[in-house]
């Protein structure tokens, strides 16, 4: 198959991704979205590597798979800690700091 | 045929080191959490990295096949991170205590991040830039949202996360549109690489993706929104070290893409003039803001900012003396940085990590604490820029570069910005010798002692202060011979 339908949809996921981190008001959701975000990249470079026949593109990918659980769990660890004190998830309502 | 193995390995041998201390202080973590001993191993771990990194000063090489470049450059980069890390590990120990938080795994974290720092700085790859950048900034999130029972930390943290992975998202993208339009992962081989596949659009569009997220990790408008309130949340020493050592090795892997791994008439021409003009807006923006600033944290954080426009005017000027300067201004900025925060994080009284403390509270402060107050004035006077400091040779340098470059407004505009930067940095000043203690509340008062530990490194920074901004010549010949039309054509 063409890389063009690749790259493509590569493109819509990640727009879906950029527009959920920007009108979601959830953290989670947030969080949720900018994943996809990641793994429309991941889709973009399987896509280029398979095209080149070269391997580095994949190895990446590897990378981007682990870097992402990390980020996950410390990403939820913060969100914890958050919910504990604030009993809140909604963005628009941690604004302490101002100015 | 594994002999390169381990001439490699010996190549990056400093960040073994940091990752192996790194290993071991969360180890003896695991069994003594409060063990005096942690600091000590953590700070030894990073001098041993400092002395193997200072060995390799002159002598650029390139590691596992292209993927870390090693020495030259890299090295004085890592020795930035290094002394940066180095600062905030010792100053962070009564810090810690103080706000009761002095737990092992804080000098885990900054080793970790700060081996995350030194890949970065020393990537040869595109691959090697994006681990590096993920192993810094997951550590830095933790650090800042360190005091999990407070409101202020949690904020500054979900900030710092959401915001830092959402620029990684675009950062990311730009790396695969790289990958695509040119079929390597190499910086040395990506020219070579375009030519074949033609693809301009595509490569671009992959550097303008790849400059945003450069972007926000410096701090640089219009990507800077999260910068002051994530410094004004996290744990006060800790904030000195993500202001200055992320934004070294952002910054030294900044300059290895524009000046390896780019086409040269690309950078001459569209990134130029994208750098100038985000260079000039950010000296700007963050100058002003400043100025209506009362919380000190906060004042500081704006002030970072607006120092990410100056590192940038040298960037902007795209040549060997504008990348030196840049990286002797990152060693200043550094220097002048981490005591600035140092001096804050002992002036502290609010519980809530300088939150809230107004630029008042630190009336009459000087007099009472003659060593914060006298060197605060010497990191005050180098971050405004005056001489005999550091902070000035560095603003000349950069500056010097731009107008080479044929960009004499954005020197000028930066001279100007740097003017308006001396009334907030003198103000503080002020108010700490020449304002009465009785402005001060209660609470701000109270008489502490000083830790040994703390005078002795804001001695010594002040002291490095002096010394580079008297007798630079040494450093800005080695910062400067990095990058120069024959280092960068032999591919080092």
């Amino acid at each position: 198959m063409d890389l063009t339908w690749y790259l493509a949809l590569s493109a819509v996921l990640f727009s879906i991704g950029v527009l959920g981190v920007l009108l979601r008001r959830n953290a989670i959701i947030v969080f949720l979205s900018i994943e996809l975000m990641l793994n429309a990249v991941n889709l973009s470079l399987v896509g280029f590597s398979q095209g080149f026949g070269d391997v580095h593109g994949q190895i990446l990918v590897f990378f981007v798979m682990s870097v992402a659980a990390a980020e996950a769990a410390v990403g939820l660890a913060i969100v914890i800690a958050m919910f504990r004190n604030t009993l809140t998830l909604n963005i628009d309502e941690i604004n302490l700091f101002r100015g | 045929m594994y002999d390169f193995l381990l001439a490699d390995t010996a190549r990056v041998l400093p960040i073994l080191v940091v990752a192996a201390v790194g290993i071991a202080v969360i180890l003896l973590d695991a069994f003594r959490n409060d063990s005096p001993s942690i600091p000590w191993l953590a700070g030894a771990g990073l001098v041993a990295a400092f002395v193997l990194e200072g060995f390799k000063l002159y002598d650029p090489q390139v590691a596992f096949f292209g993927q870390v470049y090693s020495g030259g450059a890299a090295a004085f980069a890592n020795m930035v991170v290094l002394l940066g890390a180095l600062g905030s590990v010792v100053l962070s120990v009564p810090y810690l205590k103080r706000i009761g938080h002095n737990y092992g795994e804080v000098h885990a974290l900054i080793l970790f991040a700060t081996v995350g720092m030194m890949t970065l700085a020393s990537a040869g790859s595109l691959i090697t830039l994006f681990v590096g950048l993920e192993t810094m900034s997951v550590c830095l999130y933790v650090l800042t949202g360190l005091v999990r029972e407070e409101k202020g930390a949690n904020e500054s943290a979900l900030k710092y996360f959401l915001l830092g992975a959402f620029s990684t998202g675009f950062f990311l993208y730009g790396i695969a549109l790289l990958y695509g339009a040119t079929g390597t992962m190499l910086f040395s081989e990506m020219v070579e690489g375009l030519a074949v596949t033609e693809r301009t659009g595509i490569f671009v569009g992959g550097v303008a993706l790849l400059l945003i997220g450069f972007l926000f990790k410096v701090s640089a408008v219009p990507f800077h929104m999260w910068t002051p309130d994530v410094y004004q949340g996290a744990p006060t020493t800790l904030t000195g070290f993500m202001s200055t050592a992320s934004k070294a090795a952002a910054f030294a892997a900044l300059v290895v893409v524009l000046a390896r791994a780019l086409p040269v008439d690309l950078v001459a021409g569209e990134v130029q003039i994208t750098l100038s003009v985000v260079a000039a807006v950010t000296m700007v923006v963050g100058n002003v803001i400043a100025l209506a600033q009362t919380n000190v944290k906060r004042m500081l954080a704006y002030s970072s900012i607006a120092h990410a426009g100056y590192i940038l005017a040298g960037l902007a000027a795209g040549t060997g003396e504008g990348y030196g300067g840049a990286l002797f201004y990152l060693l200043a900025y550094t220097v002048m940085n981490v005591g600035a925060f140092g001096v804050l994080a002992a002036l502290e009284w609010d519980k809530e990590q300088g939150a809230i403390q107004d630029i008042e509270s630190l009336a009459g402060s000087g007099y009472r604490q003659p060593i914060l107050g006298v060197t605060m004035g010497v990191f005050l006077f180098a971050l405004t820029g005056f001489p005999p400091l550091a902070g000035f040779i560095g603003k000349y340098l950069v500056f010097a570069a731009a107008v080479d470059a044929g960009l004499t407004w954005l020197a000028v505009v930066g001279v100007l910005a740097s003017v308006v930067s001396a009334y907030y940095y003198l103000r503080i000043l002020v108010v700490m010798w020449m304002k009465p203690e009785t402005d001060a509340p209660e609470a701000a008062r109270q008489p502490f002692a000083l830790a040994t530990s703390t005078t002795v490194v804001l001695s010594l920074c002040a002291l490095l202060l002096l010394i580079l901004g008297v007798m630079p010549g040494g450093v800005i010949e080695a910062a400067q011979s990095y990058f120069d039309a024959g280092a960068i054509v032999a591919g080092r």
